[in-house]
């Protein structure tokens, strides 16, 4: 009998393999001959064909995609086609932006959106409440391309306090490459919040309206405590399940805010390598995604049951 | 309170200043490019993005090209041309090191042309070689190169990025580190974001005035604005916000400075394919063009309007707009002549830039007037290559050709015009084996003139150049000759 762990990391490692046909394949049927993008417009035939040749990109379908999988097996993603170096590095480069940036993002949305939450649910139906989900509406509203702007325009335009985007890199220290995620990673945040403090808000008020809550607050508890250690604990679930989707969406859906403020992140990356046609790139950083999803949602399943005793025994 | 704040926010002001300030004497300088160059090796790859780093400031030819657009000395110092016109010897100068050391002669030079014209080549502009019969070295600086043919326009090939002289042991490793022998040597290049290049103390030519140039890649044209206002760049030669430009005119820490290219705006047509072999039909298209709406619509009223395929800015340009002046009603009479009196359907496939997208859907409207009905299809960039430019399967399509001296293009059997003209293919060569000046401006002005009457495709404007930068930055070019960011001469003045 297989443990519940293994038998979800078989499963992950079924879609791991499934995914990588199908980002092969549709990747091969996109139009546009990455050798001739590089050469352009003056190119002869007889240049365009010996770069083919030197990108591998006259051998037969089959033959490349079992090259590339193998590559993927062995940890070699294989080689830029555009940058002529390794993806893995490409990647690594790019994923001390991202996850950095990622990371801030979710811890920032989570402190702001958990009281928030809170907040509201505790004084359902009262002016501070409709307040606050009001405002959580416009956060939800807001653009986050939008928002980034005004932040660029208030404190790097204006006030000068930060750089209006760019990344100077983790060995110009600490300080200046925190500096330059302050605003992204705010822009970011501010929408995600909103969302999850909606979440934490109906999920904390479904629960408030449970029956053992009654019973709780029937033998005595108050209304402070009833809500942090009954209430808080078992709406964590809808709330975790949130958290998982928003750190593989600001992993992998930041593609417009590195763009604003002009980061070198994973966004972008592969954002360049579809419009230069550097497919070797794009599959290497989709399949990494596909790992980080799967990852994440591994992750939040067994936190399910760190949350929730009833479902550690399930197999 | 607010005495207080309001204090605070002097005094952090007086800081910002006196902070700033005390970089007056500044040597190095930040410029933003909107593109990130695929590698960093001219003589492999098309991507404008790699000259923009590295053209006059890394890598240094036979060869260049100045800020007007003229063919200037650059390795060699000087050269002669024999009688027929089929023979250059070049004279090399002397103590010409590359970054990494070694010395730079005229087995260099062989080693470039030969790699570009080989088998292997991969140089995107390959045709730029093919007029070379052999390369020799005659003495160590000492470089004849041998014609199939004569060829005005063999100097001016060697100008080019592509064409560029690198050393066989850097060769294989360029795209990544490149090593040229010029002002500047590449220091970083932290991917997706910056590329970084310093002063190279052991130049054998006048010496660079800046110490240091980063190039920071910023391609959202927002980003651009907001990175120019903050300060965190000091430049964009080629700044991508048109709708802001008016904003940095009207800052006087700001200079704006608007100049030329090589980038000849056209609404290409399928020449081969019903209705667009018909001569009226492609005039009659023409003449509903209203080139000045055009470049308000599109271009924010930069541009300027081109009758021909000729770029403004050379000696040798004629103006031509009035031969395809505006007049729906022209159009219509002649569409009728043309059988057409109804108009028709068409297609009109663009390619992603601002100008192709705006253009088209102006044009669009435009042709709707006459009756031609033009659906409009984006493509991304590769798709075009693969469709329009290489498929051939297109009726119309809006594009800007960036390449410098590219008239022959009309000429090539082929190409995605499918325009075919003995008289004009005629012309080419006639111009290709002339080196006489006047006689090349004569032939040059044949050539324009049959154009801007046979219509091949229709002539709309010459893409800007807009520069925008610090005001106390000088020596960064006006016009775009040629794609590049030659920082040899730029400094910063008090």
């Amino acid at each position: 009998m297989l443990s519940y762990a293994s038998k979800r990391v078989l499963i992950g490692i079924a879609t791991m393999l499934a995914a990588s046909i199908v980002v092969f394949a549709v990747l091969e049927v996109v139009p546009g001959d990455p050798a001739r993008l590089m050469l352009g417009m003056n190119a002869t035939e007889d240049a365009v064909r010996a770069l083919q040749e030197q990108m591998g990109l006259n051998q037969p379908l089959l033959v490349r995609y079992f090259h590339w999988l193998g590559g993927l097996l062995t940890g070699n993603l294989g080689r830029s086609y555009t940058y002529a170096v390794p993806v893995i590095d490409l990647i690594t480069e790019r994923i001390a932006v991202s996850l950095p940036l990622a990371l801030i993002s979710l811890a920032l949305s989570t402190t702001i959106a958990l009281p928030v939450g809170l907040f509201s649910a505790s004084r359902r139906g009262t002016i501070s409440d409709t307040a606050t989900m009001g405002a959580a509406q416009i956060g939800v509203a807001i653009p986050n391309f939008w928002f980034a702007l005004l932040l660029v325009y208030i404190f790097a335009v204006t006030l000068r306090l930060v750089p209006a985007g760019g990344f100077p890199g983790w060995s110009a220290g600490m300080w200046p490459a925190l500096k330059s995620l302050i605003l992204p990673s705010i822009a970011l945040a501010l929408p995600q919040a909103a969302i999850l403090a909606r979440v934490t808000r109906s999920a904390l008020l479904d629960v408030l309206g449970e029956d053992y809550i009654r019973t709780a607050r029937a033998k005595g508890l108050t209304r402070r405590s009833v809500l942090y250690r009954h209430a808080l604990r078992n709406a964590l679930i809808p709330i975790l399940t949130i958290l998982g989707l928003q750190f593989a969406f600001l992993l992998a859906g930041t593609i417009i805010i590195e763009n604003v403020f002009y980061l070198p992140g994973l966004g972008r990356l592969v954002f360049q390598a579809i419009t230069q046609r550097d497919l070797i790139v794009v599959e290497g950083v989709v399949m990494l995604l596909v790992a980080t999803v799967i990852l994440i949602n591994l992750l939040v399943d067994l936190s399910y049951a760190v949350v929730d005793p009833r479902l550690r025994g399930r197999t | 309170m607010m005495k207080f704040l309001k204090s605070a926010l002097a005094g952090a002001a007086i800081a910002l200043v006196a902070s700033t300030t005390s970089f007056a004497a500044k040597t190095d300088l930040v410029l933003g490019v909107v593109l990130e160059p695929p590698h960093l090796d001219p003589t492999a790859g098309a991507a404008a993005a790699i000259d923009e780093i590295v053209y006059a400031n890394i890598f240094e030819g036979l060869t260049r090209i100045g800020p007007k657009g003229e063919v200037l000395p650059d390795l060699a110092e000087s050269w002669t041309l024999s009688d027929d016109g089929k023979v250059y010897t070049f004279q090399l100068h002397k103590n010409v090191k590359f970054h990494d050391g070694t010395a730079f002669d005229a087995e260099d030079v062989k080693f470039s042309l030969d790699r570009a014209r080989g088998d292997k080549s991969t140089n995107a502009q390959k045709g730029l070689f093919a007029d070379i019969d052999t390369v020799d070295v005659v003495e160590p600086l000492t470089v004849r190169i041998a014609l199939k043919q004569p060829s005005g326009d063999f100097l001016y090939n060697m100008g080019w990025g592509d064409a560029v002289i690198v050393a066989p042991e850097s060769a294989d490793t360029n795209k990544e580190k490149p090593i040229g022998t010029g002002p500047f040597k590449f220091d970083s290049w932290a991917k997706g974001s910056q590329i970084v290049i310093s002063k190279n103390p052991d130049y054998w030519g006048t010496p660079a005035l800046l110490e240091k140039a980063t190039f920071r890649i910023i391609p959202d044209p927002a980003a651009a604005t907001a990175a120019l206002l903050a300060g965190d760049i000091q430049a964009f030669p080629v700044f991508p916000s048109y709708e802001t430009i008016a904003q940095f005119q009207a800052d006087p820490r700001f200079k704006v400075v608007i100049g030329t290219t090589e980038g000849e705006t056209v609404l290409g047509m399928n020449n081969r394919k019903p209705p667009f072999d018909n001569v009226k039909v492609r005039q009659a298209i023409a003449h509903a063009i209203d080139r000045k709406a055009l470049i308000d619509g599109a271009m924010f009223g930069l541009g300027t309007p081109i009758g021909s395929f000729f770029p403004p800015h050379h000696p040798a340009y004629i103006d031509l707009t009035s031969e395809t002046a505006f007049d729906p009603a022209l159009s219509k009479k002649l569409l009728a002549e043309a059988g057409h009196a109804g108009g028709f359907k068409t297609t009109l496939k663009l390619p992603p830039p601002t100008y192709a997208r705006r253009g088209g859907e102006i044009i669009a409207a435009e042709l709707r007037e006459i009756g031609i009905e033009a659906e409009i299809i984006p493509l991304e960039w590769a798709q075009w290559l693969e469709q329009v430019f290489k498929g051939k399967d297109y009726d119309m399509t809006i594009v800007s050709h960036t390449e410098p001296n590219d008239l022959n293009i009309f000429a090539r059997d082929d190409y995605y015009f499918n325009y075919d003209n003995p008289a004009f293919k005629d012309l080419i060569k006639a111009i290709e084996a002339t080196s006489d000046p006047e006689k090349r401006t004569d032939l040059y002005q044949q050539a324009q003139k049959m154009l801007a009457t046979d219509v091949p495709a229709a002539f709309l404007f010459q893409l800007p150049k807009t520069g925008v930068w610090d005001a106390k930055i000088e020596g960064l070019w006006e016009n775009g000759p040629i794609q590049a960011n030659d920082l040899t001469a730029v400094k910063w003045v008090d």
